[in-house]
Formats: structure tokens, sequence, C-alpha cells
């Protein structure tokens, strides 16, 4: 009458087999295929809109790129044209695309080991014969492969959606904050690091919605400091005195007016730029007053007068080294979390 | 073979000594009623037993000899924590599902066939189920694991008394069927009474008494004499816990067998479980008392090799 799915042997010696890795595939995938087709649902509506305004954009582009001479009259109006009606609007999709990896950390991987905790179930998973460790494994590493390779799918779509306004002359190159975590392989580096924080914050935490909350704030808190003060130091960066110099598509860390080797503000630069009528609003960008005269260059004016443009940068060329180390280190990162958030379930007293 | 063996068991959490210098050995083939009021360390002492707490001090093992938590001892026990946590969102079905995928043994034709004398339908989601069906859920898969030892928290602090009954029919067809030993915790005596044939008595992290239950009935009795010499006999007497109800004093005392003297102009009368359970938890430190009380009624804790 009864059927055993395994045969039962009454006498166990203590080295008995362990249950297969394979059969916590259903289980992982039963109990996370929403969170997993939530972070299809969001990359494939994310890829749509790509897909359908990175078409008009390339079709518009390629009225820019088939004019000759490039960057000269008729043709530089056309790019300066095609810049100031997609680049606005390009910044905005960029950011959203930024908060993906947070999103999907606090809700794919948070849950994983927050929902048991919070709702007790942990004490019937963690008492069954697979084991709790090898149960957390079982759950936290194809989840984590499969939002990274999601991740990883999607950041080629993201480089060939920004690629017109390079093309046409945009000022943020590969290394730009808002862009270089969106493309390579750094991407899907910081998907893994957004699931590796929620699977730590879920087990040290133990209730939902405040680990998902903490997950998101963490993940940001780490994305800004990377690409506000760290991302810079991967490599020194490069310096120009050329006071003219063409920073198209370079990283601009730094741009500082100079004089006799002693930094000068901006007041000391409008003071010496006031016999002319102009302002300079940042040591790059000047405003001409109503007695300017159009024949004089604020930048070559401020070197007749002993200034000096010192501007320091990483250039484009960087990009995969810095890619790969970010990418390094957050992986290092990533696969410490998860370590220590299995070494916590297997500690966790109950 | 010992089911459960404790040693210096002792587990802190924070400050506070949720057991202390537990030392219980419990024989297989038994029902073991763990009785004692809130915080007294139950919950503590089943979570050191299936490995869910690791202990402060002190080893715990399992099913002869294996160390709580270990796969070995996993495999061998099946455990229903208290409020009978069930993932709300899945179906019977998936229950089933998944606790066959998470164990080496599952009888998936014993699950059903219960499932169906209950009336519980595999497409029922465990959210939507009364309290006295997801208790039977919850147990009918453990008990569809084949374990040796079932381990049962507070089984039946949420059910009606319809429900308990029901949920303890069920084990004791399986201790009947298939011999499993079953550790269970509770404060409802009426229920341990019929069924708990090991009594372990716990008070404020310790454990009072520990024994088969017509063991330690046999060696407690109820005196009932005159008040008036209550305080004389009880010095000479191993009082457990004394009664006064008008001129008439009742003495819940420990002997030796039925052949110590009773006082002239006393009365013995063989105790109840119930009386023997309540007695002891009115008195916390009775079972710490001095004197060869504990070794004497803890005899069946020796370990067993």
């Amino acid at each position: 009458m009864t059927t055993l799915t395994v045969p039962a042997r009454p006498e166990q010696d203590a080295s008995l087999r362990p249950v297969p890795w394979r059969r916590m595939a259903w289980v992982t995938w039963r109990q996370h295929r929403l969170a997993l087709a939530g972070v299809a649902a969001l990359f494939g509506v994310a890829a749509l809109f790509l897909l359908v305004t990175g078409l008009r954009m390339h079709h518009a582009y390629a009225a820019v790129a088939a004019c000759h001479p490039a960057g000269r009259g008729i043709c530089q109006q056309l790019a300066d044209n095609f810049l100031s009606n997609y680049a606005p609007g390009v910044g905005p999709v960029l950011g959203l695309l930024q908060v993906i990896p947070a999103l999907a950390g606090a809700f794919v991987a948070t849950p994983v080991l927050a929902r048991e905790l919070e709702t007790g179930t942990f004490r019937y998973a963690w008492t069954q014969a697979f084991g709790r460790a090898r149960w957390a494994v079982a759950k936290l590493a194809p989840l984590a492969v499969a939002v990274t390779i999601a991740a990883g799918a999607f950041s080629p779509l993201v480089s060939w959606y920004v690629q017109p306004l390079w093309g046409a002359g945009d000022n943020n190159g590969p290394l730009y904050p808002t862009i270089f975590d969106l493309r390579g392989v750094a991407f899907a580096a910081w998907m893994l690091a957004g699931f590796a924080i929620g699977a730590l914050a879920g087990v040290l935490i133990r209730r939902v919605i405040p680990a998902m909350f903490a997950t998101i704030l963490s993940w940001a808190g780490l994305a800004f400091v990377t690409g506000a003060f760290l991302r810079q130091h991967y490599a020194a960066p490069l310096t120009s005195t050329n006071p003219n110099v063409n920073i198209h598509g370079w990283w601009l860390i730094s741009q500082q007016w100079t004089r006799h080797g002693q930094p000068a503000s901006l007041s000391m630069i409008n003071q010496t730029l006031h016999a002319i009528d102009t302002q300079a609003v940042t040591p790059g960008q000047f405003q001409p007053g109503p007695a300017a005269s159009a024949s004089i260059d604020p930048v070559n004016y401020l070197v007749q007068h002993g200034y000096a443009l010192l501007t320091t940068y990483q250039p484009a060329s960087r990009f995969w080294p810095f890619q790969w180390i970010e990418g390094s280190w957050l992986l290092a990162l990533s696969l410490l979390f998860l370590a220590a958030t299995v070494w916590l379930v297997r500690r966790r007293a109950a | 073979m010992n089911v459960v063996e404790a040693s210096g068991l002792g587990k802190r959490y924070g400050g506070t000594w949720a057991l202390r210098e537990c030392a219980l050995a419990i024989p297989a083939g038994h029902v073991a009623a763990l009785v004692g009021p809130n915080g007294a360390g139950k919950t503590t002492l089943l979570n050191l037993a299936v490995g869910l707490a690791a202990p402060t001090t002190g080893t715990v093992t399992v099913l002869g000899g294996r160390p709580a938590g270990s796969p070995a001892a996993l495999d061998g026990i099946a455990f229903v924590a208290q409020n009978t946590p069930l993932y709300k969102n899945l179906s019977t079905a998936d229950m089933l599902h998944l606790t066959r995928n998470l164990n080496r043994r599952f009888d998936q034709g014993y699950a059903r066939s219960r499932l169906a004398d209950l009336g519980i339908p595999l497409k029922q989601k465990a959210g939507k189920m009364s309290g006295g069906q997801q208790a039977q859920l919850a147990l009918t898969l453990a008990l569809a694991r084949r374990p040796r030892l079932l381990v049962l928290d507070e089984p039946m602090a949420m059910l009606d008394p319809l429900a308990r009954h029901d949920f303890m029919a069920t084990v004791m067809t399986a201790v009947a069927d298939d011999g499993v030993s079953v550790l269970l915790s509770s404060h409802v005596l009426a229920e341990l009474e019929r069924v708990a044939d090991y009594l372990i008595l716990m008070s404020r992290g310790r454990v009072q008494v520990a024994g088969e239950v017509d063991g330690l009935l046999a060696r407690h009795r109820v005196l009932t004499g005159p008040a008036a010499d209550a305080g004389r006999h009880a010095e000479r007497l191993s009082v457990v816990h004394a009664r006064h109800g008008g001129a008439q004093a009742h003495l819940l005392v420990r002997t030796s067998g039925a052949t110590d003297p009773v006082p002239p102009g006393w009365e013995a009368h063989p105790v109840s479980l119930e009386e023997l359970t309540l007695a002891y938890l009115r008195e916390p430190g009775a079972g710490a008392l001095p004197g060869p009380a504990r070794a004497r009624y803890a005899e069946p804790t020796e370990v067993t090799k």
C-alpha cells in the first residue's frame, strides 16, 4: 500500500549519503520563481524600452553619420541638433537602469532567508535531512547565477543604446559614472553584489521589509562611494596642462586653474576676467558679459596673464582595465558576503 | 539506544540561561512528554535536540550517539515546531513534493492516504487551512519521512479539543505501527496522561524529574492525615508538595516502595500522573533538592551504551 520513493534502510550508518543537490533545484524554482519572473519582467520592459527608443535614436543618428565632411558646418549643426534632441532623455533612462541591481537584490535575495526567519518556516526547512548549510547554498547559488547572467545579457543592449550619442560627439565618455557600471562586466558584477548584500541583510535583519530597505540603501551607498571616490583611483589619473585640451571621451576628474604653481580660485580668475567683462561659471565654462569682445578667448586671455589650466582625467582607453578591476573586487566582495550568509545560517541559533 | 541523550547541556541567550546543567537520557520506544511552565526551557531543549540551536555548554546526541543537527541526526528525526510553520502560499501537493525533495526517504503513499483520510485536498493552500488541518499536514509531512524519533513542540497549543484528539490519534497510530519514538512538549496535562509513558518535568531551565511514568508513579504517593501532625512527619519524609485542606493535610512524598511504613493515623494513596505533575510544577525547587532524590528518580537517565 505504501510506496517509498527511496528504499528505507532501518539501520543507517553514520556515513550515509546526503540528499542529492539536484533535488533542491525544484525547491528553489518553486519558491523563487515569482521573484525570478519579476526580474525577467523588469529586464524585459527595460529591454523593450531601450530597443524602441534606441531604434528611433539610431535612425536619427544615421543622418548625422552620413553627413560629410563630419564635424564641419552643416554636419556639426546636424550633430549638435541630434545631441540636444536625444542626450537629455538618455540621462534619466540610465539613472533608472542603475536601480535594477538594488531592486533585484531586495526582491530576489533578501526574502530567501528573511522570509524563512520572519515566518518561522526555517524551523521546517532547516530540520529536513538536506541540511541547512547545503540548503542555503542550493538556494543562493542558482539565484545568484541567474540574476548575474540576466544582467550580463542585458548590458550589451545598453552599449548599443548609447552608441549614437558618442558618435555624435557627446562629451561623456565610457568611464563616466552614469554609464560605466551599466556596461561590460560591471553591470553583472553590480547585480551580483546587490544579490549578495540582499542575502546577507536577510539573514542579519531577519525581517523582509526592513532587510529590503537595508539592501537598497547599502547597495546605493556602495555604488555612490565607488563612483564618486573609489573608481578614479584604480589607476593614477593623467594630467594635462594644455589649456585648449580636447576632453572628448575622457572621464574628467577635475579641472583647475593654477598660477605660479598655486591653485587659483574662481574668484581670482574672475578678478582677472573682469577686465574683459567675462565670468567663469566653472573652470572650463565662461559667461561673457554685455561688454565682452567676441574676439578675445577667455582661456587664452587667462594663459596670457600667467594662469595655467591643469586637467586631471582618466582616458577612455582605460575602460576595459577599469571594468576588470571593478568586476574582480565586486566578485570577491559578493563571494565573501554569500559565504558569510551561509556561515550565519550554519551558526544562527533558533 | 537512547533517542536523546544530554550531559551538562546548557544554552544561554544573551545574559539569561534558558537551559542549564541538563542531564537526560530518553530511551527509545517511548512517548516522552516534556512538561513545564512557560519559560521552563522546553522549546530550548527541543531546539537543541533537533539541531536548530547550538549548545552553550555540554553536549546533546540523538538516536544512539549522533550529534544533534548532524546529517545522520537530521535524517532520523522529524520535527514539528510550535505553531506548525508551513509555507502559506504553497499547496498541500507542493508541500509534499517539497518535503520529498528535502529528504532521503519520503513515503508518498502514506502521506496521500493520510491526507485523504483527513479530507485535506491536495490543491488547498496551507494558508487557507484551519489550525487543525495545518497541524495535521505538518504532522503527516513529518511522519511520511519515516523518522525514528518524532519531536513535537507544543503540538496542541492552537488546537480545539476535537483536533487535539485527532492529532494525538495520528501520533499514536504511528507509534503502534512503526514503533517511532516521540518526544513532545506540552502543558495540556489531560492529553498527556493517556499517551505519555515517559515524563520529563522542567522548571526554570532545569530538569526536575525524568523517568518512566509507571516508575515515577510507583515511587510517589499521597499521605493524608491530621494537619497538626504534618510538620512533624514532613521532617522525616521526602515531601514534594504539601496541601492543607482544613484539618487534613495531603503530603505528596517520595517513597522507596509500597513497603515504606505509613505514620500511625495516616492513610496512603497512589498518586495520579496529573497530581504528580502539578505537585512538581508548584514546587520548582523540588527536583533540585539535595539528597538522593535526584539520583534515585533520575534512574532511567543512566547512560546506556
